[in-house]
């Protein structure tokens, strides 16, 4: 009989568990994103400017003015890219910020075009032909922006997806800090 | 059942006198290397199936890492640095998936402890 | 209008579920327990509403009435006549409708059967199962009537998704309800079977027959699915491990094991905790499918529309069931209970519980796999995938040991078998099948030495199958899908073994060499569809001393909505399949072709069909 009630007990106690696990489980987001994974030791890739067409180191993108530079990781046939470009063109009037464009494998002459269109918010483009650096850096969909430390060359910060209002908010409060 | 017991051993027998060779064409272990692997853009596919600019650069970048003559878990450990466990379809064995590869064994040596109880207690009373 | 008649019949199914359940419990608590007439009429009735019911939304859906939200989120003017009809079912609200229709069918056919049986039993299946209605009618209802309308009328639908204009698919969801529904009368029955005390041989021959039936059903659905995907998806392959193919799976083998354990309940009186338990599995397996699938919680190729309410309501309603099963299991448990039930350790009683050892190995692999992840993530917040290596790791080692242990099962005797020290028959054919598998292991350039024992033992499987069709003591539907079980393992087997493929971007005029063949992309046509545009690519595979075979493999883009689907051409024969599909790449005149040849790819069907006709033979010949 206590035997009994003890299995009891402990069948009832796993159900509950099943149950709250699932029911938790049910408000999580079933989509896979990488924005809480950061990278800390990239390694250092070269590629070519886009429009002065020399090597450049990704360590030479750094001085030592800023805390940290963004990079966006850009195309011309990247459709959300069109609409977080004014927030790029907003960021990049803060004297603060440097931003460094990766074009993803694009063509070059459209990408010129893109940025003739609606202005050219980089310092600096480095060219992604096969897609090879946006891995080294963890990105995996464009538009993707990192901010990415000076002092360690560490991404402290994501994100994924297209730059709007509130995101844009978010980088100058981080570069205030 | 000793029958088998015996065909087992022999079975057994046959196999340690064998050697095991591995296919070693690159194209090969490309199609492994890839089909393990989870697509972030079509996340029900693998890269191999999949054909998003993210799978296609990835295995760009795998026969780049083939190339430099990086070994498989090489390969994957690089992937899983940039994009997490998540982006490998075999679970590695660690703290986190102990129970994932164990409870099922557990299992069924739980259960087949039950049968042999089942079985072998009238056994005994013959 | 007519999605009004619709909404109100369902209504009426809903009243008529409550009065159903109440006049039961009055009949059950009453001194002399009957069962009346009026409850035939009354389920009747109720199955007549919900008749009407899906007529309605059928009718909507013939017609295109876009007042309907359901018909003009799934549907479209431009569809065929066959996708219009079985868009009914390929969303959410219309599947859930179906399901019911199922389940009320079900279960005035249960009634119309068991005329002869004990009268407390009956009432109580009928109010377990009429619980389990009314849980899906408040649920439908609630939150996903398939009858809410849409103001101002659109003129046109959304469309079906391409993916799932297929026949295949179109009558796979049907058929794997028919399985699931069945089990939930399983589940009904066994509970009432409990309480009544009725759990004996009496109960197994009775309940047997609609184990085959969910049994047959399930199989059949499972593999309509996986033709689905094999000549659709346009991967190549026919199962892929995915969340939603794995949910289905789970009952299959809880529903395999209980076909086993039943038997024994009903020749032998024994295994009743089991057989019980089995059967609640079964159903709350079904039912976590449902939920898994439904709720969006899985990452998976095909989920269905997101929505975490109704996910709360399932999982609910499907805990509320568990737990009720459980405490009615605990009460009358004792009763039950017999001592002397213990078998000795060679005899059929023991070899069904050996199959029921792997079938529940199998299963919490595959359960353990699907949802270890959603409980990692909410224990720690890492996320994982648990992708067909792992399945491959714990599952395929231990097939070797259920292939053998499969080969001897059937000839045991029941009760005791006396057995000779060494059959030297065996050992020789066993040798031989070594031998044998050793070759077609060595023959394929896998030399993987694994492959040989597992070759070795199903064909060992299959010469033992095949050896028994001639013994006499062994049921001939048994014989039978035992049989194509083996041609089905064996045929996945070296399906795996000897598949090749290759994956390359070709351009109009490309050639590739491929082990001893030439592949020719030769041209691209374009073409008009009603309801798509096509572009139908020419390839041509020439082998010395064969025929050249010509592939004309698609891609169609749908106009509603907007989708690109690839159609695989495949040429299939007795002994292999040949397999052309190619995609478009972002550059236009590039394409991506992938061919394969995959042999053996058409017994895998044809030997499931027979495993099920096997299942059909079993409820005829009584």
């Amino acid at each position: 009989m206590k035997n009994r009630n003890i299995k009891f007990f402990i069948i009832s106690l796993l159900v509950i568990f099943i149950f709250t696990t699932l029911a938790i489980g049910l408000k999580k987001e079933s989509t896979y994103t990488t924005e809480n994974i950061n990278i800390e030791n990239i390694e250092n890739f070269r590629s070519k400017e886009l429009f002065s067409n020399e090597l450049i180191e990704f360590t030479s993108l750094f001085d030592q003015n800023e805390k940290f530079i963004i990079l966006n990781i850009w195309a011309s046939w990247c459709l959300p890219c069109r609409s977080e470009h004014e927030f790029l063109m907003k960021l990049s009037q803060n004297s603060d910020i440097k931003i460094v464009g990766l074009n993803y494998k694009d063509n070059q002459e459209n990408a010129k075009e893109f940025l003739k269109e609606l202005g050219n918010p980089f310092e600096k483009i480095l060219i992604d032909r096969k897609g090879l650096i946006a891995i080294e850096i963890g990105a995996y969909g464009i538009p993707e922006t990192y901010l990415i430390d000076n002092y360690d060359k560490k991404i402290i910060k994501k994100y994924i997806g297209p730059i709007d209002k509130i995101k844009m908010e978010k980088i100058i409060s981080i570069l205030k800090l | 059942m000793k029958t088998t017991l015996k065909l087992i051993t022999i079975f057994i027998i046959i196999v340690n006198s064998q050697n095991i060779l591995h296919a070693n064409d690159q194209n090969e272990r490309l199609d492994k290397l890839t089909k393990n692997l989870r697509c972030l853009i079509c996340q029900g596919q693998s890269v191999y199936d999949s054909q998003s600019d993210f799978a296609l650069s990835v295995r760009d970048l795998i026969i780049k890492k083939i190339d430099d003559g990086d070994n498989d878990q090489e390969i994957y450990s690089y992937l899983k640095t940039k994009y997490g466990d998540w982006i490998m379809y075999e679970p590695q064995l660690g703290k986190n998936t102990i129970l994932l590869w164990i409870l099922p064994l557990i299992l069924f040596i739980f259960g087949g402890l039950l049968i042999f109880r089942k079985a072998i207690i009238k056994l005994d009373k013959k | 209008m007519i999605s009004e008649l619709g909404h109100y019949s369902l209504v009426f199914v809903t009243i008529f579920s409550a009065i159903i359940i109440l006049q039961s419990f009055k009949y059950v608590l009453s001194e002399q327990i009957v069962f009346k007439n009026n409850l035939y009429n009354l389920i009747f009735l109720q199955l007549f509403f919900i008749v009407v019911s899906f007529l309605c939304l059928l009718i909507a859906f013939l017609y295109s009435d876009f007042s309907n939200v359901t018909v003009y989120n799934n549907s479209h003017t431009s569809k065929p006549l066959f996708y219009k009809v079985s868009g009914v079912w390929g969303n959410h609200e219309g599947s859930l409708l179906l399901w019911l229709l199922v389940l009320i069918l079900f279960l005035f056919l249960f009634i119309l059967n068991s005329k002869k049986v004990d009268n407390k039993y009956k009432l109580l299946t009928v109010i377990f199962q009429e619980i389990i209605i009314l849980g899906f009618l408040v649920f439908i209802i609630f939150t996903s009537n398939p009858f809410e309308y849409l103001f101002p009328v659109p003129n046109e639908g959304l469309g079906l998704n391409p993916i799932l204009q297929d026949p295949a698919l179109a009558i796979h969801p049907p058929i794997l309800y028919l399985g699931y529904v069945g089990s939930s009368l399983i589940f009904s029955s066994s509970l009432a079977a409990v309480i009544s005390n009725n759990v004996d041989s009496g109960w197994a021959k009775h309940i047997k027959k609609w184990v085959f039936i969910s049994w047959i059903f399930l199989t059949l659905g499972i593999m309509l699915g996986s033709v689905w995907a094999y000549y659709e998806l346009g991967w190549g392959g026919f199962w892929f491990w995915d969340p939603v193919e794995n949910v289905s799976l789970m009952p299959w083998f809880c529903l395999t094991a209980l076909l086993h354990s039943i038997v024994v309940l009903e020749k032998r009186n024994s295994l009743k905790n089991w057989t019980i338990i089995l059967s609640i599995a079964t159903f709350a397996l079904s039912m976590s499918g449902t939920f898994l699938v439904r709720s969006g919680i899985l990452n998976s190729i095909h989920t269905f529309a997101n929505d975490p309410s109704r996910g709360l309501f399932i999982l609910t309603f499907l805990f509320f069931l568990v737990v009720l099963a459980i405490t009615i299991l605990f009460i009358y448990f004792d009763k039950n209970e017999t001592k002397s039930d213990n078998f000795f350790l060679i005899s059929k009683e023991s070899a069904v519980l050996v199959n029921n050892w792997f079938m529940m190995y199998f299963l919490s692999v595959v359960l353990i796999g699907t949802i270890y992840p959603i409980f990692l993530e909410v224990i720690t917040n890492d996320k994982i995938s648990v992708g067909a290596p792992f399945y491959h790791k714990l599952i395929v080692p231990f097939l070797i040991p259920f292939f053998i242990f499969m080969s001897f099962g059937p000839r045991l005797k029941w009760i005791k078998n006396s057995y000779k020290k060494i059959n030297y028959k065996q050992i020789l054919i066993f040798l031989i099948t070594l031998l044998i598998s050793f070759l077609i292991v060595h023959n394929s350039g896998v030399r993987y030495l694994f492959s040989i024992f597992l070759i070795a033992a199903s064909i060992f499987l299959l010469i033992s199958s095949f050896r028994d069709l001639f013994k006499k003591k062994i049921q001939f539907p048994q014989k039978i899908s035992h049989l194509a079980f083996s041609i089905l393992i064996l045929s996945i087997l070296i399906n795996g073994i000897y598949s090749k493929e290759f994956n390359s971007n070709m351009r109009v005029g490309d050639q590739v060499k491929f082990m001893n063949k030439t592949i020719t992309f030769k041209s691209i046509n374009f073409y008009e569809e009603k309801n798509y545009r096509l572009l139908r690519g020419n390839f041509e595979i020439n082998e010395s001393g064969k025929n050249p075979l010509n592939f004309v493999p698609e891609i169609r883009i749908y106009n509603q909505p907007v989708i690109s689907t690839s159609e695989a051409d495949i040429k299939t024969t007795l002994l292999n399949d040949n397999f052309i599909v190619f995609s478009l790449l972002k550059e236009g005149e590039i394409f991506n072709v992938r061919y394969q040849y995959k042999p053996f790819m058409i017994w895998i069907w044809i030997s499931v069909m027979v495993l099920a006709f096997g299942g059909t033979l079993a409820i005829i010949k009584k």
